[in-house]
């Protein structure tokens, strides 16, 4: 592991943590209105106060306990979407290329047009079609995604197809499923974790800009594209904290993520080396 | 076919979601009211008679009434459409002008100042959420320092910020790609043949290995376009731009169908155009390529 690897671990280790141990850090609760104390701005300008170390929105509602809450859904989404797209697209790959023909055929061409098709139109569409929610979102973003893990799986499979080990399972008559699962998976499942590791900064960035557009995470879910879009109503008067510090996390979080999944592609597939 | 493909598409997703008529009209409405506003919209007959109907009225180039407006809905989406193209293309020209020669400095010497500088920023521009990066902008140019409007369309100053900020992930996806395609190209034996016949560094830089880079980046740019049209829904957003995106977002919400009918095959076609250009280009920079 590069130091600049160790660092960003230990950075995101960080945040992660801060955001996951967001209930302990902060006694205040994120959606907590308090009209008296409307637009604070950080504890270290004049008029701030220690209660509320990065000041206050308009309602109130304190911007450190909404960033770390925030954060907090923001890998939920993330992580559970990827997981359901990981799911998913590892197992339409591994059918697209074992059985080939017809059904390779098909797959691949789906997956091209999901490609081609630029995420945010596609979640944008649905959401409007039938609504947003926690889960639903979730599920959503985890169904739209597939295609980049069948492309890679499919990939795979095609390679260690033909190879000794798989040839001699099938001539002892192990049925195509527990082949797929016991001799192929193993073999296709480190380039799918790098397609995972370099989709998962994508895949929060998209959940932000939904909530963002007001197409997202339900209001009563504290999250940072929603946190950034109330700061966006106070920006004209010069309360800058509302927005800034919930994107600031945001961007933390992905820098930190993008950086490993590069380290990791470059680590596990020398062809890819972005040094050289 | 593609174009009647994504009609087919969005029509029936649109006729599963929701009735628009529980939008439309006044919740004090009448039942026969809303029976004989159904007729006039047409919202009464089957999918498959609407959908022959629209298509019939399509061919000759009527997508339906706009519920809310009033007026043809593919004029509404085509009035729009000049003020979102003025700015995809802007950032598109911006994000090339940048990247390209950028891409170029870096991979000359890996790990050099100018190397790590050029990397430092496209890592913090593909991670930066693009609509955060279009309100630190405002806050920036607009609010503090009072340089540059932050909302609306008209002069070149107008442009600036969202152009800018829809261009920021592209600048940094295209410097990575120049890069990477550079360094690859720099270090193939053609380069070296040339080096050592005595071509000069500037002509090796943009013409022998520049050229084979080009490849990748056009095919890219192509699919970028797509999503163009994607970033420009948040963007107009932010900037208050009069472009096809604010308009979508809100028919989307007011499900005024024929509306969102019009600007999905809007820019079906736009995508149609785009790949049709792409493999244009690619004739162009590879003389490998035939156009059959």
């Amino acid at each position: 592991m590069t130091r600049s690897a160790l660092v960003t671990t230990v950075v995101l280790a960080l945040l992660l943590g801060a955001s996951l141990a967001a209930p302990w850090l902060t006694s205040i609760d994120p959606l907590a209105q308090d009209f008296g104390a409307s637009l604070l701005p950080p504890a270290w300008s004049e008029a701030g106060s220690l209660a509320h170390p990065l000041g206050t929105d308009r309602l109130g509602r304190d911007v450190f306990a909404n960033v770390l809450h925030g954060l907090r859904v923001s890998l939920l989404v993330g992580a559970t979407s990827v997981a359901i797209s990981l799911a998913l697209g590892v197992t339409l790959g591994l059918i697209s290329g074992y059985a080939g023909g017809r059904v390779d055929a098909a797959l691949m061409r789906a997956a091209d047009v999901q490609l081609s098709l630029p995420p945010i139109l596609v979640a944008l569409a649905i959401v409007a079609l039938f609504g947003s929610g926690l889960w639903r979102l979730v599920i959503l973003i985890g169904v739209i995604n597939w295609a980049v893990y069948a492309r890679t799986v499919r990939g795979s499979v095609l390679a260690v197809r033909e190879r000794e080990f798989v040839e001699a399972a099938r001539a002892l008559g192990v049925a195509a499923p527990a082949i797929l699962a016991r001799h192929v998976l193993p073999n296709v499942l480190t380039a799918t974790v790098v397609v995972a590791a370099v989709e998962l900064p994508r895949v929060m960035l998209l959940e932000a800009t939904l909530s963002f557009l007001g197409l997202g995470v339900p209001p009563q879910v504290p999250s940072l594209g929603t946190a950034v879009a109330r700061g966006y109503q106070v920006l004209f008067a010069g309360h800058w904290w509302v927005s800034v510090f919930p994107g600031l996390a945001l961007m933390a979080v992905v820098v930190c993520v993008n950086l490993l999944g590069d380290w990791l592609r470059d680590a596990t597939d020398p062809r890819w080396s972005s040094r050289r | 076919m593609a174009l009647l493909a994504a009609s087919a598409v969005v029509f029936l997703l649109l006729r599963l979601a929701g009735d628009p008529l529980e939008l439309l009209v006044p919740p004090d409405a009448s039942q026969a009211d809303v029976e004989a506003m159904r007729r006039t919209l047409g919202l009464d007959r089957s999918w498959l008679v609407q959908y022959g109907a629209f298509l019939a009225a399509a061919v000759r180039g009527d997508l339906g009434t706009s519920f809310y407006h009033g007026v043809p809905a593919l004029e509404l989406v085509l009035e729009r459409l000049p003020a979102t193209l003025e700015l995809i293309l802007a950032a598109m020209a911006f994000s090339l002008a940048v990247a390209i020669p950028a891409g170029i400095v870096a991979a000359r010497r890996p790990g050099s100042l100018a190397d790590r500088l050029a990397r430092g920023v496209s890592l913090l521009g593909i991670s930066a959420p693009p609509f955060w990066i279009g309100i630190m902008l405002i806050l920036v140019f607009a609010v503090e320092l009072r340089w540059l409007p932050s909302s609306g369309r008209g002069t070149l100053a107008h442009l600036v910020l969202p152009a800018f900020s829809l261009a920021l992930y592209r600048v940094a996806l295209f410097t990575r790609l120049v890069r990477a395609g550079m360094v690859e190209a720099l270090s193939q034996d053609y380069v070296r043949t040339a080096r050592a016949k005595g071509v000069s560094e500037r002509r090796l830089l943009y013409r022998h290995a520049l050229k084979n880079t080009l490849i990748p980046v056009v095919t890219v740019a192509g699919l970028q376009m797509g999503s163009l049209f994607a970033g420009a829904i948040v963007t107009e957003r932010i900037f208050a731009w009069p472009g096809m995106g604010r308009l979508i977002l809100d028919a989307i919400t007011k499900l005024d169908y024929p509306v969102v009918v019009a600007w999905a095959l809007v820019v079906a076609a736009g995508f149609v155009t785009v790949n049709l250009i792409v493999d244009c280009v690619y004739s162009l920079v590879d003389p490998r390529v035939r156009l059959g």
